[in-house]
């Protein structure tokens, strides 16, 4: 009974959506002010709505419903009761439900929002309808989640192994939060397509909406990265890989877009290419969950999957893309004016910013979507490798972070090169030297560790060089601190966390090591001045899997550091093997051991792997996601009183 | 200078950064594709020998054997119409299994055996990389086509 509800309540969100889509959309054409009222309640009940059929299907997890067709083939009775609720979004038909229940929330959020003048909020609550109704048609044709089975079956096929992990508890619901929160400022630019109207206060009011997306979708990002790290016991913490690519794009285009929103708000210029950036980084979010559920591309994300799927959201992604760029072409006359400025000027250094981080975006969209097209023509079966990524990216992102560092002291509408140089130089020369001392430092120099280390203090100093500027000066230091804006201490936050990722990366890169072992009982292996002794193999005994664990000592320089615990388990229920790695985790290097095969009764294959600084790569993620919440919670956005209705 | 002159600055570098970009794609990106290739195809000697592909296929049953240093392996991949013996040195996925899909990447050395670098890893049992269904599907339609 209770997943008909569910079913039922899916059916009514359908058309909830389809009026809230159409109606206040009208109502603004045509000054209705009754058929505008419409909107904030009707995106409120399409939020419940979902929220109800999510229920549902949780409480058939929780239940062990296994007449659900989708209870019975990703969920067991002995699987403890969290991984049976986050197994609601384990797999296709309920990830979308997570997806569109994002979706409305976000769409419920906006309705919140009094700041917004009635017509406007009308038309972004339509858009927002409108993509749900989409999206709904599709997860009720397609994907189903509360399809029965019968007969109902006795026991569920269980979990994919992988997936029953804390990692699964916060990844897709983060990363789904940040990929679909971009709608909201897709909707923002649409609105304001559709009534021609872009002020100030349209991109003020949509950035912190963005801000916040793009926290999430960060955060997303790092996690699913943590969590391939331990949990693939492969020690990589990223593969370049279509799937992570898919969760990249929106971020590189949401990184552009809320560094030229901040240009529209200041000084109102750059208004079309910020409407587009809002297109964009919707679009390759849909593009990302086309790419994720249809299965077209070998991944090692790739799950089975329906590719009649992909062709629905392949449609769906074509209409919004299509629609929005023809809405585009039609106002974007409307888009011109801003501001004059300088060749040396913010303005000017944020342009050749979001200029470097489109072209990035597009060669990772490339490299993604290639060996689709090259497959589509028949040229054969391809895929672009890693070190595609890397040549390209890196000497992208040099110019980025170089300019990122310059940027802030840079002056709004103009700046003199000689003052600007004459401040930076000094910090300038302590990086190059910096870097080559660091890369020297290390052992084994190279170009690289030098021009990351380099960069990585470029960062650092420019930081402490901007946060000194702002403490010095006239009224007590107290005084000063107040004064900084939060939008100010986001940016200087998140472009420290970039300094404290390339520190990250720089090391673990050059200074990582691994070795594949064959190691007796008793006996022990040696790696970077770690010795790893195998004590015994055990076996051990989970809620729902047998496993053989190994005991490995790990010491160093004579002393007990850590007695580490690799696993290598066997769910029961589908038989499947996983390997579960150990870690003992520092700030400055984690120690790695993940159990191989046995060789015979009393020889274990280990992989240890030693990764330096690795911590700071999700460290710098993390400052990022801060800065975000902090330009989010900027007063400004709060202070701000409601704007004015066109007349 | 002109205002107008001035601009043309900007737009210059601009310019600059996306031709640097273009070039800096043209010639890393013919380098890194990496073509898969069928045993079929590998059989025929059309693969050119030292250059790296992804070869797909089944891992034929009871072929899996595991060398005394427990870390290499040996196994054959087969789309039911040839056979590609291959080495391999390094962890093999949890998932890899014989009688089950499998695609992996290396080179084909002069002995005919594929010296694979990469296994790659699938993260559900029922799931078939399409690398793998697809030479398959081909060496069935070929056979068809035989007879």
């Amino acid at each position: 009974m209770i997943p008909e509800l569910g079913h039922f309540a899916l059916i009514l969100t359908l058309l909830v959506a389809t009026v809230l889509g159409i109606l206040p959309l009208l109502g603004a054409q045509r000054n209705d002010a009754a058929l505008m009222a419409l909107a904030r309640p009707a995106a409120r009940l399409l939020f419940m709505l979902v929220l109800v059929s999510f229920g549902c299907l949780t409480w058939a997890f929780v239940a062990n419903d296994f007449s659900v067709t989708y209870v019975a083939s990703h969920s067991h009775s002995q699987l403890p009761l969290v991984y049976r609720i986050t197994a609601v979004w384990g797999s296709h038909e309920g990830s979308l439900l997570l997806w569109g229940l994002m979706l409305t929330g976000w769409t419920a959020a906006v309705s919140f929002s009094r700041r917004l003048p009635d017509v406007f909020n009308a038309r972004v609550l339509a858009v927002l309808g409108l993509v749900a109704a989409g999206f709904f048609a599709f997860l009720l044709l397609t994907s189903n989640p509360f399809e029965r089975l019968l007969p109902a079956a006795l026991e569920g096929e269980d979990l994919n192994p992988l997936l029953q992990d804390p990692g699964m508890v916060a990844h897709p619901p983060l990363l789904y939060m940040g990929y679909v929160g971009f709608s909201v400022a897709f909707a923002f630019s649409i609105a304001a397509l559709i009534g021609g109207q872009f002020d100030a206060a349209w991109a003020r009011l949509s950035r912190p909406w963005t801000l916040v997306a793009w926290l999430f979708l960060t955060l997303g990002i790092a996690l699913g990265s943590g969590w391939a790290y331990y949990e693939l016991g492969w020690g990589g913490w990223w593969f370049w890989d279509p799937v992570e690519n898919a969760s990249f794009m929106p971020w590189l285009a949401g990184t552009a877009l809320i560094h030229s929103l901040s240009v529209t708000e200041k000084r109102g210029a750059f208004k079309s290419w910020t409407v587009l950036l809002a297109i964009a980084a919707f679009s390759l979010s849909l593009l990302g969950t086309f790419l994720v559920r249809s299965g077209v591309l070998t991944s090692v994300h790739a799950f089975a999957a329906d590719p009649k799927r992909g062709i629905f959201i392949l449609a769906l992604l074509i209409f919004v893309v299509g629609g929005s760029l023809c809405l585009y072409a039609w106002r974007a006359a409307k888009l011109s004016g801003g501001g004059k400025f300088a060749n040396l000027s913010r303005e000017s250094m944020l342009l050749i910013n979001n200029v470097l981080l489109a072209v990035v975006a597009a060669t990772v969209l490339l490299g993604t979507l290639y060996p689709l097209l090259a497959d589509a023509l028949h040229m054969g079966k391809l895929s672009v490798g890693p070190p595609y990524f890397e040549a390209v990216f890196v000497p992208l992102m040099v110019p980025v972070v170089l300019l990122m560092v310059v940027a802030p002291f840079v002056r709004w509408r103009g700046h003199e090169l000689p003052a600007l140089v004459k401040k930076l130089l000094p910090a300038l020369g302590a990086s190059l030297l910096i870097g080559g001392a660091g890369a020297w430092a290390t052992g084994t120099p190279s170009w690289r560790t030098a021009l990351g280390l380099a960069l990585a203090a470029w960062v650092l100093l420019g930081s402490a060089q901007l946060l000194w500027g702002r403490l010095t000066g006239q009224g007590t230091l107290m005084a000063r601190l107040g004064a900084i804006p939060g939008s100010w201490w986001g940016m200087w936050l998140a472009h420290l966390g970039i300094g404290v990722f390339i520190i990250g990366v720089s090391l673990v890169k050059t200074m990582e090591a691994n070795v594949d072992v064959a190691v007796k009982l008793g006996e022990s292996a040696e790696l970077r001045g770690y010795t790893f002794t195998l004590d015994k193999v055990v076996e051990a005994q989970g809620p729902n899997y047998t496993a053989m664990r190994g005991v490995v000592r790990v010491s160093h320089d004579g002393q007990t550091i850590n007695v580490l615990h690799p696993e290598k388990r066997i769910y029961t229920a589908r038989q499947m093997p996983m390997t579960e790695a150990s870690i003992d985790a520092g700030i400055f290097r984690d120690v790695y051991v993940s159990l191989g095969e046995p060789v015979d009764a009393s020889t274990w294959v280990l992989r240890l792997y030693y990764k330096p600084m690795v911590r700071w790569i999700w460290a710098g993620c993390l400052l990022m996601a801060l800065g975000g919440l902090c330009a989010a919670l900027d007063a400004r956005y709060r202070k701000l009183a409601k704007i004015k209705a066109p007349a | 200078m002109k205002t107008r002159h001035k601009r043309f600055i900007l737009i210059g570098v601009v310019l600059a950064l996306l031709a640097g970009a273009a070039a800096l794609v043209l010639n890393t990106f013919s380098d890194n594709i990496v073509f898969f290739q069928t045993p079929s195809e590998v059989a025929t000697g059309k693969v050119p020998q030292g250059r790296t592909f992804r070869l797909g296929g089944m891992v034929v049953a009871g072929s899996l054997v595991r060398e005394a240093d427990g870390l290499s392996s040996r196994f054959a991949i087969t789309d039911t119409a040839k056979i590609v013996p291959v080495r391999f040195t390094g962890a093999l996925p949890d998932l890899f299994k014989e009688g089950k899909g499998a695609v992996a990447q290396g080179k084909l050395g002069p002995d005919g055996v594929f010296v694979a670098t990469e296994v790659l890893a699938k993260h559900d049992e029922n799931y078939m990389p399409p690398e793998a269904k697809d030479a398959v599907d081909r060496a069935h339609a070929t056979a068809k086509t035989l007879k």
